[in-house]
Formats: structure tokens, sequence, C-alpha cells
């Protein structure tokens, strides 16, 4: 199927609600090698989906494409209901400009696995940057929501601290902090426990935990903690080989997977804890 | 054996150390050029835009190629062959700034290429602007690691300057030169330039060393 | 007069012009390579004075201009009944300036091969000379052949100022042909064409294949 001619795809996605993260048929591939296989995949709003699967499944791609820091082959990415890796253009959809981008990206907020603080600003100074020159608050007001933020991930007596001066835990709580001070409508967290020791997981997952519990937040995440997934997460969603190969509530799938592949995706990683 | 003269080498140190003055002139004025125009010759080679890259790239290793003598003469004569007449300091500015800029235009590339992807990545995922991004984000980054090679080039276009006097350039070579002739003596001239040279190439070394390990400190990197 | 009618004029000028500046990049190229490596391997002696001897000519020959060290050479030295002739001068100062370079690059590829390379060395009980040379130096030599590629360079474009004591090389061909033509583009572009295509398609690829060349042979490739 043709997936690069997006004439046959809506302009907007209405429903009630409707879904904040929607892929139609969404393609990616490096040359011969197919990543992602026209996924289909709809996340709701508020809802807490985690995504697993073996290495080269394609799911952190997911994420990397949602945020824009991957360019997709075919298919239609849409945000709060409106298109984001496409435009519209005289009724029709045409592929997004970086003015369009920058617009629908502003509702995304991302974490990564090896945190990617800008490593010349302090803590506080990595989460004002955002919402002073981008959304153009004030100093004072960026200050104050960052303050507030970071006093949330329990890193408010650190604020003045260069990342180099932290732990990984307590950077990937910054990281954190940063990425909800743009005030998204929709969190990725890409492994963000993987480079992490094992003794300071913790510290990260609460914060998540908490996220969870006390925001209306859409929260897409990849990670290779079951257990932290089965607790915290709405739907689970196994990938292999660049599609969804069951997907469902996390004690169904994790207590009674349909598929073969999921079976034995879930008892190898098992075995190996 | 030799006759050092200290009469003689009194007699000329005022004048050289004023032309001094214009050696650090030509090296100042010449690294200021280059810094800037290393940094439009870096940016340049990062456009989307492939031929752009491709010619710049190719005109910065045309230029690291070749002797900068010869580029000296190059802009000072070629000037006149169609009617544009550029003094010896206008020629000599071009030239030299141009020639380090070339070099240091890879510096600064080197210095960009070694900041982590990750780094663009999270500028992005907060939507900050381009130049925002290079600003604020990737150029911080890229200058300590560009740092040693900016200063090396400091010490290198300074220690050039000298040949800025085959166009007539007045500085400290060019008045060696002409006290030699003026006074058959070759001996106290080219010495004392040879000293003049290391006495201010060294602790110039030495001080960019220092003011290294005080940017990365004072930038929170190490 | 058009550029081939130029070239037929003053071509076998510029071409013997060429060959004396590939003559002194050779020999400027081998003092400086021998230069390096004994003032590399002396300023890591253990000797004070050994050092401290390596450490004065690299300094001074990199703290001062090839240029103020090539008019010392061909005016003063021959005060200290020391004269060179000029060609002689010429690619004397050119390799013992690189040579000061040279020396550094030395330096910085034997200090990093890897410390178990020492020991290993030790514990085979070899001689320090000989692990030096069978041991330490030809993994430096494959540290170091990127950067001298560089120098080779910087060391043809030095020998272009050998042409200010009258060397005949290119520089100087082009400069007297433009002295009496007035021809500025064709005399000093031609010759930057040529010093282009010596370093671009001349000294790099060689360089390039001396690296394969060493790898092959260290069993890297």
């Amino acid at each position: 199927m043709d997936t690069k001619d997006v004439s046959d795809f809506p302009l907007a996605i209405e429903g009630d609600p409707a879904p904040m993260v929607s892929f139609r048929k969404v393609t990616k591939s490096y040359g011969n090698l197919t990543v992602l296989d026209a996924l289909d995949l709809d996340v709701a709003e508020g809802e807490m989906v985690t995504i697993i699967g073996p290495s080269g499944s394609g799911k952190t791609t997911v994420l990397r494409m949602l945020m824009t820091l991957e360019t997709i082959n075919g298919g239609v990415i849409y945000v709060d209901g409106k298109p984001l890796t496409h435009m519209e253009r005289g009724g029709k959809l045409v592929p997004a400009n970086d003015r369009h981008l920058r617009q629908i990206r502003s509702k995304i907020g991302m974490c990564f696995q090896h945190f990617n603080l800008f490593p010349h600003m302090t803590a506080l100074e990595n989460c004002m940057e955002g919402p002073v020159h981008v959304l153009g608050l004030t100093k004072q007001d960026a200050r104050e929501r960052s303050e507030e933020l970071l006093a949330m991930v329990g890193m408010a007596d650190k604020r003045d601290q260069h990342p180099s001066r932290l732990s990984g835990g307590q950077q990937q709580r910054v990281a954190i902090a940063r990425a909800l001070a743009m005030r998204p409508k929709v969190m990725l967290f890409d492994e963000v426990t993987s480079a992490l020791d094992p003794e300071v997981i913790g510290e990260v997952t609460n914060v998540i935990r908490t996220l969870v519990s006390e925001h209306n937040l859409t929260m897409l995440m990849v990670t290779h903690q079951m257990g932290f997934a089965r607790d915290i997460s709405d739907r689970i969603c196994f990938f292999y080989g660049g599609r969804i190969e069951e997907q469902g509530a996390p004690d169904e799938l994790f207590g009674n997977p349909q598929r073969e592949r999921t079976q034995q995706f879930l008892s190898a990683v098992k075995e190996a804890h | 054996m030799v006759d050092w003269r200290w009469d003689f080498t009194w007699q000329i140190l005022p004048r050289l150390l004023a032309a001094t003055g214009n050696t650090l002139l030509a090296a100042g004025i010449g690294y200021a050029i280059a810094v800037v125009l290393g940094l439009v010759l870096a940016l340049a080679q990062r456009t989307p835009f492939n031929p752009l890259n491709a010619i710049v790239r190719e005109a910065v290793e045309f230029i690291r190629s070749t002797p900068l003598v010869l580029q000296i003469f190059f802009v000072f004569y070629v000037g006149p062959q169609f009617g544009i007449r550029l003094s010896p300091w206008t020629a000599g500015m071009i030239a030299i700034g141009l020639h380090y800029a070339a070099y240091l235009s890879e510096v600064y590339r080197g210095g960009l290429e070694s900041v982590p992807k990750g780094q663009w990545e999270a500028a992005k995922s907060l939507n900050l602007s381009m130049p925002r991004t290079y600003f604020r984000v990737i150029l911080p980054q890229a200058l300590p690691p560009s740092l040693a090679g900016m200063g090396n080039y400091l010490v290198g276009i300074f220690k050039d300057t000298p040949m800025l006097s085959v166009i007539g350039v007045a500085e400290l070579m060019h008045t060696a030169n002409a006290i030699g002739s003026e006074t058959y003596r070759f001996l106290e001239p080219f010495t004392l330039v040879g000293i003049i040279f290391l006495l201010i190439s060294l602790p110039t070394a030495a001080a960019i060393r220092l003011f290294e390990a005080w940017t990365r400190r004072k930038l929170g990197l190490s | 007069m058009s550029y081939f009618e130029f070239l037929g004029l003053y071509g076998d000028r510029i071409i013997s012009g060429t060959l004396i500046t590939i003559g002194l990049t050779l020999l400027s190229a081998l003092l400086a390579v021998a230069i390096a490596l004994a003032a590399g391997l002396m300023r890591m002696s253990s000797n004070m004075a050994v050092r401290g001897v390596a450490t004065v000519y690299i300094e001074i020959f990199r703290g001062t201009s090839l240029l103020v060290q090539l008019y010392w050479i061909f005016f003063v030295l021959p005060l200290f009944g020391i004269t060179l002739e000029k060609f002689t001068a010429g690619f004397v100062a050119v390799g013992m300036n690189l040579g000061a370079y040279g020396a550094e690059l030395v330096r910085g590829a034997i200090l990093s091969v890897p410390k178990g390379q020492w020991e290993a060395g030790l514990a085979l009980n070899m001689s320090p000379a000989k692990r030096m040379r069978r041991v330490i130096l030809p993994q430096a030599v494959v540290l170091m052949l990127p950067s001298w590629g560089n120098l080779f360079i910087e060391l043809l474009k030095g020998t272009a100022l050998v042409s200010l004591i009258s060397v005949a090389d290119l520089m100087f061909q082009v400069k007297q042909i433009n002295g009496t033509t007035f021809l500025s583009v064709e005399t000093f572009g031609t010759a930057l064409i040529i010093y282009y295509v010596l370093a671009r398609f001349m000294i790099t690829p060689s360089m390039r294949w001396l690296e394969r060349f060493m790898m092959r042979k260290m069993g890297r490739a």
C-alpha cells in the first residue's frame, strides 16, 4: 500500500473525545530496512501507554517520530486532533513546514535515555531556558514555575548545580522538570532509566508515578522495567518487527499474553531478572 | 668571533619596539577578521544547501594548502590589474585574515562536531529556535574544545605577520630589514626580532592554556 | 595575451621553479623527520641536559617565525663562520622549523601508545632502547602519520619563503615574471594552483597510501 499519498487522510480528527495522539498508517524505513510498517496507534487524553519489545522492534522510533526527531516515510501523525507531520494547504494535506512543526511540537515534551541536559547551564537555567526563550515568559515567572517543578522532582536544593555535579538519577529528574516546564500535553519517556545505576532507578520511577497519579498528562513510555510498566500503565503495546504484535491492559498482557512472540519475549525478560 | 655591539643594540631597540606595535596590531586585526569569518565558513558548511557546502569546503581546502606569502602577493597585486588599488595594510589584512579564517573554520567545525547529538535533540524537544539553539546551546559547548586550536592560531598569526613585510607593511621584520640595509649590520636586528617574538609568543601560549582551563571551569564543563 | 600564450612564454620558468620547490620540499621533509625523531626522543630523555637541549630547540623554533629563522640562518650565521649556500640555507631553515613541530607530534604519539604496551615490553625483559624500537615506535608511527600529512603541507608552503633569499623556486619565478609582465592573476594564480595540486593531489594521497601501508604492516587493516 502506498502510504506516501495522504489524500485519503482527514485534515483533522474529530471524535468525542478525540485521541490526543494518533498514528495513521505511519511508515518509517532506512533504505531497505523497514522500522515501522503502517503503524496505527491512538492514545487518549490522559492515557499512559507503555511500549515494550525486543531491541530493533521500532519502539524508540515511535517516540522520536512524535518529537519530530525522525521524519516519516508515509502516513500521518496527529496530535490533539491536528496533523503534526503535515499541514493543510487549500483543503489538502502537504508536508509540514518548520513553522507548523514548531507550533504543534510545543504540545510535546520528551525525556531521553542520556538526559541531554545542557552541561553549561545549572539545573534551574536548564528548566528556565524554554519558558523564557520559547514561550516568552518573564524571567520571574519562569523561575517560579521552574523552582516549583524542581521541588516536585525533589531537586530544589540542587537547582544551582551544573549537570556534571549531579548523579544520573538527579540529572534525569531535572530533565523531567525541564520538559514539564514547557507545559506539554503529551510527555514522552524514552528509556529514561536505562542509563541509570540500579539503586537510583527508583527515584526516577517515583517521579513518574507521581505524574501519573496527580496530573492529567498523556504519556508514552518506552522502558525495560516491566514491573514498573505494569504498575502504572493504562495500556501496554508489545512491538515486534515494526508492528504492534499485541496490546492490552497491563494485567491482561502480562498475565495472559495471547501471542506466541509475546509469551517468548516476556519469559525471556523474566529469566533475565 | 662575533662582535655584538651593545651601543648599536640600544640605538635600534626603540625603533624595533615601535614596529612591534605594528606587528601586534596586524596580528590583532587579522585575528579578529579570522575569528568572525572562520565562523561564517564553518556554519556555511552546515547549511542544508549542498552546493554551498561543497564550494566552501573546497575553498577552505584551497586556502589551507597554498602558501600565505603567495596569497599576500596575489591579493596585493591582482587588484591593480583590475584598477583596484589596495594599501599594503588592507591587502595584508585581507590575505592573512582569510588564510586564518580557513584554519579557524576547521577548528570550529571540530568543536561543533564534538557536541553530542542529544544536545540538538534536547533543544528541539524544547522547541528552541535554530539561532537560539546555536547561540545558547551548541556554540557554548563547541567553544571549549575549540579554544586550544584558536589559541594556537592566535600565536600562529602573530608569527606569520613577518610575511607582510614582503608588500611593505612596516612591521617588525620589515623594520629589521631596513635597519640591516641601512647599516649593513644584521646580527643585532635579526637576533632582537627573534627574541621579541619569543618573549611574546611563549607567555601568550602559556596564558592561553590557563584561559582554556578557566573557561571550562566557568562553563561548568569540568 | 591569452593564458596559453602566457604559458608558452613562461612555462619553462614555471616548471623549473616547480621542480626546485619539489626538491626543497623533499630535502626539508627528510631533515624535518630526522630532527623530529631525535628531538622528540630527546625531549623524553631522563637526562635533564639532553631534555633541556631538545626543549630549548623546540621552543625557539616554534616560538619564532620561519621567516625570522631563515633570515637569521642566511644573514647572521655567516658571522659565526658558518656560511650556507642559499639553497642549503633554505631547506635547512624549513627543515629545522618543521622538525620542531614534528618533535611534538613524535612525543605526543609515543605518549599515547597504551601503557600496557610499555609494561608488556618490560615483562619480556626488553632493554629500554629495544622496547622503544620494537614495540613503541611502530605503534606511535601509525598514530602520528595523519598529523604528518598536515605537517608536510605546511612544509611545502614554508618553502615558498626561500624565494625571499633568492632561491629560484616557484614563488621566486612567478614574482620575477610578475615584475616584468604585471600579469598578476596569471602568474600568482598559476602558482596558487600548482601549490594546491602538489598539496592535494601529491602529498595528501601519498600520505594516505603510507597510512594504509603501515596499517597493513601492523595487521590493523
